[in-house]
């Protein structure tokens, strides 16, 4: 009935033992107790489950624990632990860019696999890379503001929010 | 000197937004308690029907079921639950309970519930309950609803109009016999949902050695709930403990009593263990409150200057089955036809309000209730009467608007105005949307084929509301606030308070208001809500309160402490307390700033050595205050708002280019949040103007019930939104704060839908219904 | 919206899954990026007793180039599409279609054979097929077939693909000189299923088009070749005349689904105006 799976997550191995049906995002939230990782909608439409597998954001909704297996994952927790993303969670403190905190998780999941392809996006192209990122609080401003003024610290301009 | 207490007015950042920043957010959803089970539902697949056979036999073996209930098992538990209130005469409702005994009464109606060792379980074990029901026609329509022979939405009834209520000044018809022109309307606004991305969420865990109950709700009002926990259980209030930990969204949907979290209590009451129920988006969408779904006609009369002398509106809503429970669902209905016309000097009125039951999901309040459909219905017909006397949106709106002198004022449907600030706001925004340039570039641009229309929308807010709004009606939901504060023996300072945070910032405004009180950092004041057994009684977080009426009780907690804390000064001091103060977190010379004993070492002092204080003396260094408005009935604030859109008039889609909102909620106190509550209220008003609708098939099948076919505003489509404030603290507290809240889902609707129809008037097209889908445009355009 | 329990086997190469899959019987599906079958088992639409998860198999990955066909691995990630050279290069239209499809999360998961093999009628990839007529490798335990973009799609969700048959790889017939693409959607929203969309695919000389192939989706049961529209263009200069006729000859191409969110006329009207734009603003490459 279980299927042994042994993944690295955050940089952790891991052996679990699984149903086929889990999926990495109950494995992460269940079993592994990594609850920054937000369940919204199952179907990959809310994108408050976004995981980094082998550094691409992905629905961890939409991949069974037992295919991520042999694989690396990342949550929110890892790389808040990294400090890979400190200056753009410090974007999003700045800008009040999160009220509930329910989204949190994979718009900055989605904002760093952005920047790290367009080091300067527009703000249209912002809005386009939290497409399938839903947050009822905020009115996405506020997210693409901070997103905007990480790319512009990054790249060495002020990041002052005009 | 003593350095300034200015952090009220300062935006501060919230300091719980890091731990969401570093996904160490505590959500219900995130709670697994020891022994725990798993809730499933079985809901009725159809609209309306009797149960003929149901056979739980299979499920209750399956593998991981751990207990499987039916309204004859689960039922007798709970006392039945009917929302209706006094206040609001006439009005009917059947009685609920958690499971449907014999007839189902819309898709979604919870049947059966299963308990098993995982979510996973309970629904495969949803999937071997046989449950056979005998179709019956079901109402679906509102309209239908009300006319002879159709069958009952409901048992314990005895129509299906729910409430009907009449408003009417004695010279109505007489305006309309002596009006120049009069304008006139049908409009439809469509049903839609919360969807708030953490979805309802409970873990109930009862202790039959102990009789406590805590239970763990993602609710914005957790002293409502351990009151109806109580009562419909029949247990001691002092052995409810409800505890709202993080929040994911609330927006007025947490607030209702759903029998899937009765369910989860009784179940938990039973088995003696914790039951956990998180509803997953697809009960979500047939088991949340739905919002709006509105049928209006309205007409108004102006005379020969385009001066408005009255609006006689006919507003039909469709409400579900039953009326929600504690709050009723005629609120809202209640308060569309009270504030039609609200932002105008408009001496008559006549108000009709029909209130329907029919076999859908319940209706009830959710964020800025009422007002939507209120500023829509006005200000569209507001603009016909501009395009009809050929006057500018602005101009007829300057003739109208309330001066701002000419307070206080009752309106026609009853209304007390303390001070608001119209046209001070309208002219802010002409300025801050460059409005002139605005029309110039649409004129150019139809000359290239490009439909671009503005639109604009003042409006008024409810806010602070007394206990005339739920109270007086026999309702146990609480108008009042209360905090305790206390000094630690290190100086610091922690608010315990029923105010409740779902990200808006509550938490954080409190620190701000209590630091200025006693002179501290924000940082050094921790605060505490959500928590019955840790906070004091009060209403939470509804219709605008937390900044008026949670705010103005910290500020009294913080200056009874003050008070307390200078006491205890002047006596170890030997000082006359009445040139003393706080500040830079010690007790200064009031004169000279001088700092004369720091905090902590006050704390010290009142803690580990009271045997040195002198006889007499009272060493508490905790405050207690409730606070309940008893001013107007409420604070009502204002602003107006602006839309710009571009229809792509081959396809009927709407882009929203950008939206302006001047906003006065009185005493600002952190602009930040204020700002951000602004944005997202407006997200909330755009998405159900142009995309969010629940659709039902005329079986009465919601068609659309998953995110992934209901379409809720997402970045790509939304705008940049630009703010600006006026302030007119309300005089009825010390701390002159309104809410803010609802104001920007308020009025974002009706701005968008005037765009859309300044965009279109070229070509003689109009839409009178939200969502303005593609289709609905390219009906109007003739397209389809 | 849990799925329901089943058996998985994560398959190492092509024919040790269709053995796998004929010796399990009926009850099994195919995993590749899973992006349409995982949000089905959530939703409870399907309870497979058996899972063979094709994902790791090496043979379905990689893009390459010869004998002047573009040969893309069935497990080619939506993303690909996006950022590989040799597509963008060989299957233009696929690099086109690709932004429109879904959010970039799911693009980096899911598969382009799996999108293919799905056959949504309202998915994008499909229709850019057809339009560039490619030909689909499958494999079956008698051996490997070609079988044209045409004649793949047969129905909703429904293809050439037989019962524990294999989608191995999409052959792309390299461009022609001179030719241009088109791609473009009528969406609510970003990313979301198209109300109507379009692929098109044309050569011209001296301005005269030598060919066109134009696909829409999210017009009926299957992505659809608009025959009439085609043949209203061939041998023509694309300008104002030559567009209205094709726009008036899709009346004959489309019987697009009624229901009440979108009429057919709604959608044959989308269809017309989306073609219509496609058409003018190829003539501009063109």
């Amino acid at each position: 009935m279980k299927t042994d799976i042994t993944l690295t997550v955050n940089g952790d191995a891991v052996r679990e033992a699984v149903e086929p049906r889990t999926s990495l995002a109950d494995l992460l939230r269940d079993n592994l107790q990594l609850t920054g990782t937000h369940l919204g909608c199952e179907m990959g439409a809310c994108g408050a489950c976004l995981v980094m597998l082998d550094g691409a954001p992905v629905h961890a909704c939409l991949v069974l624990a037992v295919q991520a297996s042999g694989h690396k994952v990342e949550t929110i927790e890892g790389l808040n632990e990294s400090g890979l993303i400190k200056d753009l969670q410090e974007r999003f403190h700045d800008r009040n860019a999160l009220q509930c905190g329910f989204c949190t998780n994979g718009m900055l999941m989605s904002a760093q696999a952005l920047l790290s392809e367009n080091p300067m996006p527009s703000r249209p192209e912002i809005r386009e890379a939290l497409s399938g990122n839903y947050c009822r609080c905020t009115g996405y401003e506020s997210i693409v503001d901070a997103i905007s003024a990480t790319a512009k610290m990054r790249s060495g301009q002020t990041g002052e929010v005009s | 000197m003593i350095p300034s207490k200015n952090h009220i007015g300062q935006s501060h950042r919230r300091k719980n937004a890091l731990r969401h920043l570093a996904g160490r957010g505590r959500f219900v959803t995130d709670l697994a308690l020891p022994r725990m089970v798993h809730a499933a539902f079985v809901r009725s697949p159809m609209a309306k029907g009797n149960i003929v056979e149901l056979d739980v036999s299979e499920a209750a073996v399956a593998s991981g079921v751990v207990r499987v209930f039916t309204a004859e098992t689960l039922n007798h538990s709970c006392v039945p639950w009917t929302g209706t209130l006094d206040h609001f005469a006439g009005m009917q409702s059947g009685a609920q309970n958690m499971l449907a005994s014999s007839e189902v009464l819309w898709v979604g109606h919870p049947v059966v519930m299963i308990l098993a060792h995982s979510r996973a379980e309970a629904e495969d074990a949803c999937e071997l309950v046989m449950l056979d029901i005998e179709d019956e026609d079901a109402v679906v329509d509102g309209d239908a609803a009300l006319v002879k022979g159709t069958p009952l939405a409901a048992e314990g009834i005895n129509s299906n109009m729910c409430f009907q209520t009449l408003l009417e000044t004695p010279d109505l018809d007489d305006a309309f016999a002596r009006a120049a022109h009069v304008v006139e309307g049908k409009f439809t606004f469509g049903r839609h949902t919360a969807v708030t991305l953490e979805p309802r969420a409970i873990v109930a865990d009862f202790d039959p050695s102990t009789g406590q109950l805590d239970v763990h709700h993602g609710t914005q009002t957790p002293y409502q709930f351990q009151d109806v926990y109580a009562r419909h259980f029949g247990l001691s209030e002092g052995r409810v403990r409800v505890i709202a930990p993080d929040i994911g969204g609330s927006f007025g949907m947490k607030l209702h009593v759903y029998h899937e979290e009765m369910a989860a209590v009784a179940a938990s009451l039973m088995l003696g263990r914790p039951v956990r129920f998180v509803a997953d988006r697809l009960e979500s969408f047939v088991s949340d409150i739905h919002a709006r779904d509105h049928r209006v006609t309205a007409r108004m009369a102006l005379d020969a200057e385009g001066g408005i002398l009255a609006m006689d509106v006919d507003d039909m809503t469709q409400i579900g089955a039953f009326s929600s429970y504690p709050r009723t669902s005629v609120a809202e209905g209640n308060q569309v036809i009270r504030l039609m016309g609200a932002p105008y000097q408009m001496p008559d009125y006549r108000g009709r309000l029909s209130v329907v039951f029919q076999n859908k999901v319940q209706t009830s309040q959710y964020r800025a209730v009422g007002h939507p459909i209120a500023c829509a219905v006005t200000e569209a017909l507001v603009d016909r009467a501009a395009e009809l006397l050929d006057l500018d949106p602005f101009e007829i709106r300057r003739r109208n608007l309330l001066a701002d002198d000419a307070y206080p004022h009752v309106s026609a449907t009853g209304y007390q105005f303390e001070k608001l600030s119209h046209q001070a706001s309208l002219d802010k925004l002409h300025q801050m949307m460059g409005y002139e340039a605005l029309r110039a570039e649409q004129t150019a641009l139809r000359k290239q084929g490009i439909y671009r229309g503005i639109g604009i929308a003042p409006f008024v807010e409810i806010t602070n509301p007394g206990a005339s709004f739920y109270g007086v009606g026999g309702a146990r939901i609480s108008a009042q606030d209360g905090a305790v504060i206390r000094l630690t023996p290190a100086g610091d300072v922690h608010c315990a308070i029923s105010v409740t945070e779902q990200g808006q910032g509550t938490e954080t405004i409190i620190a701000q208001i209590v630091a200025d009180q006693l002179g501290v950092t924000p940082d050094q004041v921790k605060v505490t809500t959500g928590d019955t057994d840790n906070t004091p009684s009060g209403g939470a977080t509804w219709a605008c309160r937390g900044a008026g009426i949670g705010g103005e009780t910290a500020l009294r907690a913080g200056r009874k402490l003050q008070m307390q804390i200078l006491t205890l000064a002047g006596e170890i001091l030997q000082a006359d307390q009445q040139h003393l103060a706080l500040a830079s977190g010690a007790v200064v010379d009031k004169t000279t700033g001088q700092e004369r004993i720091t905090l902590a070492e006050i704390g010290r002092i009142a803690t580990y050595r009271p045997d040195t204080l002198p006889k007499g003396s009272d060493n508490s260094l905790t405050a207690a205050q409730h606070f309940a408005p008893t001013g107007y009935p409420f604070d009502f604030t204002n602003g107006i708002q602006a839309s710009h859109v571009e229809v792509d008039i081959e396809t009927g889609v709407t882009r929203l280019l950008k939206h302006w909102v001047v906003e006065d909620c009185g005493r600002i106190i952190n602009p930040l949040l204020v700002d951000e509550q602004i944005r997202g209220g407006v997200v909330q008003g755009l998405g159900p103007a142009v995309f969010e609708e629940c659709l039902y098939d005329d079986m009465g099948q919601m068609t659309n019930a998953s995110l992934a076919d209901y379409l809720v505003p997402m970045a790509g489509e939304m705008p940049d939104i630009e703010i600006a404030h006026i302030e007119t603290p309300t005089l009825d507290t010390i701390l002159g704060a309104k809410g803010v809240g609802e104001a920007g889902t308020a009025a974002a609707g009706a701005a968008a839908m005037n765009a859309v129809n300044d965009a279109l008037r070229p070509l003689g097209a109009r839409i009178s219904q939200t969502p303005m889908t593609p289709l609905r445009i390219l009906t109007a355009l003739g397209h389809v | 919206m849990k799925s329901p329990a089943f058996e998985y086997i994560r398959a190492e190469s092509v024919a040790g899954a269709m053995s796998a899959y004929a010796e399990a019987g009926d009850d099994v599906v195919y995993l590749a990026g899973g992006h349409s079958v995982v949000p089905s088992l959530a939703l409870r639409l399907q309870a497979p007793a058996l899972m063979i998860d094709l994902s790791e198999i090496a043979a379905l990955s990689g893009i390459s180039f010869q004998d002047g066909w573009l040969r893309i691995g069935a497990m080619t990630r939506h993303v690909q599409a996006i950022n590989d050279p040799l597509i963008a290069a060989q299957a233009p239209l696929f690099a086109a279609a690709a932004p429109f499809v879904a959010h970039p999360a799911i693009r980096n998961r899911g598969t382009l054979g799996g999108s293919l093999a799905h056959a949504d009628p309202a998915s994008e990839f499909p229709a850019a097929a057809v339009a560039m007529r490619v030909e689909l490798e499958i494999a079956s335990p008698k051996g490997t077939r070609r079988v044209p973009a045409d004649e793949f799609f047969l129905d909703i969700y429904e293809t050439a693909i037989e019962p524990g048959e294999i989608l191995l790889a999409i052959h792309v017939p390299g461009p022609v000189a001179g030719q241009v693409i088109g791609f473009d959607e009528i969406t609510r929203r970003q990313g979301d299923y198209a109300m109507v969309g379009a692929a098109v695919q044309a050569v011209a000389k001296d301005g005269i088009l030598q060919d066109i192939s134009i696909a829409l989706f999210s017009v009926g049961t299957r992505p659809t070749r608009a025959v009439a529209a085609q043949a209203a263009l061939m041998g023509r200069v694309i300008d104002d005349a030559s567009i209205a006729d094709a726009k008036a000859a899709l009346g004959d191409d489309l019987d697009p689904p009624d229901d009440l969110q979108f009429p057919a006329t709604m959608r044959l009207h989308l269809a017309r105006v989306l073609l219509g734009r496609i058409l003018a603003n190829l003539e501009a490459v063109a």
